[in-house]
């Protein structure tokens, strides 16, 4: 084993150093050839697939798939579904980040300082964060069906159509649920970011007689921005990453598509009906959209 | 002076959390509820229930309709795997990227890094192909497992740990003639064991909750994690039952329940760590 001489400096034999590079990337290597096969290889895959006519073959088959440039891109930008599927994200984004953002940061705030039942207020606020969507899932659907609790306590108010059969309100009903969902984690992330706030600052606008709502607005506001930036990304990923609930809490994207998101739409084109080339297109467009959106709330959030 | 004002102040303050508890935690009440009553009820007037009422007749529902048992094995044995291999192939190359000097070290670093930033979605589709089409591995643990087998968090969050110890230590160890493993394994690790708990904490929580990549190579319901038998049984059997709720919300108990529980036993490892890992989502 490669010990190095007292003193501080270090025998650099040409054997030496190759025997503490190949330990080194022993070490590595594991790590690295997962990286490659379920990372970097289907990374690569993708973005080929999508520029192929690619179908399902048997597993030893040798058959051709042949190039056809943006055809399956082409396909997926005429299709009314995908588009529908796009613009439910942006409506989800709509609902979603706003809520999200405001509430996990008022949260946040009301829970920076000394108060009794600290540490409940944080459990019940983590705790729909680490439990499975599909629990949550199942609960919100009865609490929400048309018979639900939710609809016997508003009576009257009622939405009809009831909100998960209802084309206006399925995808905001989602926006909500996971904003529920995931609020906890996005508490911890502002409780973080507030202990950078200086604490000076809030002394001399309380001597200056500031009220809570401006200093919120003048100090906390402007002080955790560059968490909020990455609170609305993780929101955007989460956005684009959304599966369980269109497929399980409003029946596979109901009513009409409504509540669908690209990935159950990859799910459905690539496995349910084989055509993975269009599903891959699909995905490689996602990817696109989350950087867009990304480059778009840096650009505006590093303003001043 | 100052107290008196404070006192007032917090008022509202606790005032907001108190509301904000209730509205996080009541889905969690009527859950548990809704699963003991032979008919879960909607009505506003039952929010508090009739003790004697209650029932454990939902859990032994789903259970004929979803092999409970065999379906916590599978979802055990799905978490566990991931856990075994991001703890050991974390801490390898954790370890190695904290007090190893190699060529290509910094590529490895940056790779970690990016490996982070590539979405699931993107993957989805050729690692259906690769895994079930190709490798034929559907309906297996390892097809499962495998592309959950690395965790780039893990290897950050135990390099982090690694970085923090004294130089000296290992410098020392090596002097005595011990190997990189064995200072690894006796000596870094034990040091780190609070950032052992954490990592096996949080990855928990990720393959027990897992439902799309499992939905998609688990057809066969002995196979299939608790979530994705679930999950099935939601979308196959809610819209005919007269009344699936119960048996729904008896299934989601069972499903919420370990993460519930292990997060109020080490609720303090949840919350004080580092928030980034989280991130990936």
């Amino acid at each position: 084993m490669s010990s190095p001489a007292p003193g501080g400096t270090r025998p650099r034999s040409i054997g030496r150093s190759f025997g503490r590079n190949l330990l080194g990337l022993g070490f590595v290597s594991p790590y690295l050839a997962f990286v490659a096969v379920v990372f970097a290889y289907p990374f690569g895959f993708a973005v080929w697939m999508s520029f192929h006519d690619y179908f399902f073959a048997a597993p030893n088959a040798i058959v051709e798939y042949p190039f056809v440039g943006l055809e399956n891109y082409a396909a997926v930008l005429s299709d009314p579904d995908v588009r529908q599927a796009f613009g439910n994200i942006a409506v989800f984004l709509v609902f979603n980040v706003p809520l999200t953002v405001g509430l996990s940061l008022v949260l946040a705030s009301a829970l920076n300082a000394k108060l009794p039942m600290r540490s409940f207020f944080r459990a019940a606020y983590y705790l729909p964060y680490i439990t499975a969507s599909v629990a949550m899932v199942g609960i919100w659907m009865w609490l929400f069906s048309s018979g639900g609790l939710v609809n016997k306590v508003l009576g009257q108010l009622a939405p009809e159509p009831s909100w998960l059969v209802n084309e206006t309100l399925a995808m905001p009903l989602i926006a909500v649920f996971v904003a529920w969902k995931q609020l906890g984690f996005f508490i911890m992330l502002y409780l973080a970011a507030l202990q950078n706030v200086p604490k000076e600052l809030y002394e001399s606008a309380d001597t200056d007689g500031a009220s809570t709502v401006r200093k919120f607005l003048s100090i906390t506001v402007p002080g955790v921005r560059p968490a909020t930036t990455l609170v609305v990304i993780v929101a955007t990923i989460t956005g684009a990453n959304l599966f369980t609930e269109p497929y399980l809490l409003t029946g596979g994207g109901g009513p009409d598509g409504a509540s669908a998101s690209p990935v159950l739409l990859m799910y459905q084109r690539g496995i349910e009906q084989g055509n993975p080339d269009v599903a891959a297109a699909i995905g490689v467009l996602l990817v696109l959209f989350v950087l867009a959106v990304s480059l778009i709330n840096r650009k505006l959030t590093e303003r001043d | 002076m100052r107290s008196a004002a404070s006192t007032t102040r917090r008022i509202p303050r606790l005032l907001v959390l108190l509301a904000g508890a209730c509205a996080f935690l009541f889905p969690f009440y009527s859950m548990v509820l809704g699963s003991l009553q032979a008919e879960p009820s909607s009505e506003p007037s039952d929010v508090l229930p009739d003790p004697s009422g209650l029932t454990l007749g939902n859990y032994t529902a789903i259970n004929d309709r979803v092999p409970l048992l065999r379906a916590v094995a599978n979802s055990g044995i799905f978490t566990g795997g991931v856990i075994l291999c991001t703890v050991v192939f974390g801490l390898l190359a954790g370890y190695a990227l904290a007090q190893m000097h190699f060529r290509g070290r910094g590529a490895v670093f940056g790779t970690v890094l990016l490996v982070q930033l590539v979405p699931f979605q993107l993957l989805m589709i050729p690692l259906y192909v690769m895994i079930v089409r190709s490798y034929g591995l559907a309906d297996t643990y390892l097809g499962i497992i495998l592309p959950f087998a690395i965790n780039s968090t893990a290897v950050f969050v135990f390099r982090q740990f690694f970085m923090q110890l004294p130089r000296e230590l290992f410098e020392s160890a090596r002097i005595d003639g011990a190997s990189e493993l064995a200072i690894m394994l006796r000596i870094a690790t034990p040091l780190c064991k609070p950032a052992l708990l954490t990592t096996v904490l949080l990855t928990f929580i990720g393959p027990w909750n897992e439902f799309l990549w499992p939905f998609l190579v688990t057809k066969d319901a002995d196979m299939q994690p608790l979530a994705v038998a679930l999950a099935n049984y939601i979308s196959n059997v809610a819209g005919r039952a007269a009344n699936p709720y119960g048996a729904i919300l008896a299934g989601a108990c069972v499903l919420a329940a370990p993460a519930v529980a292990l997060f109020l036993a080490f609720q303090r490892r949840f919350v004080s760590t580092d928030l980034g890992s989280g991130i990936k989502g």
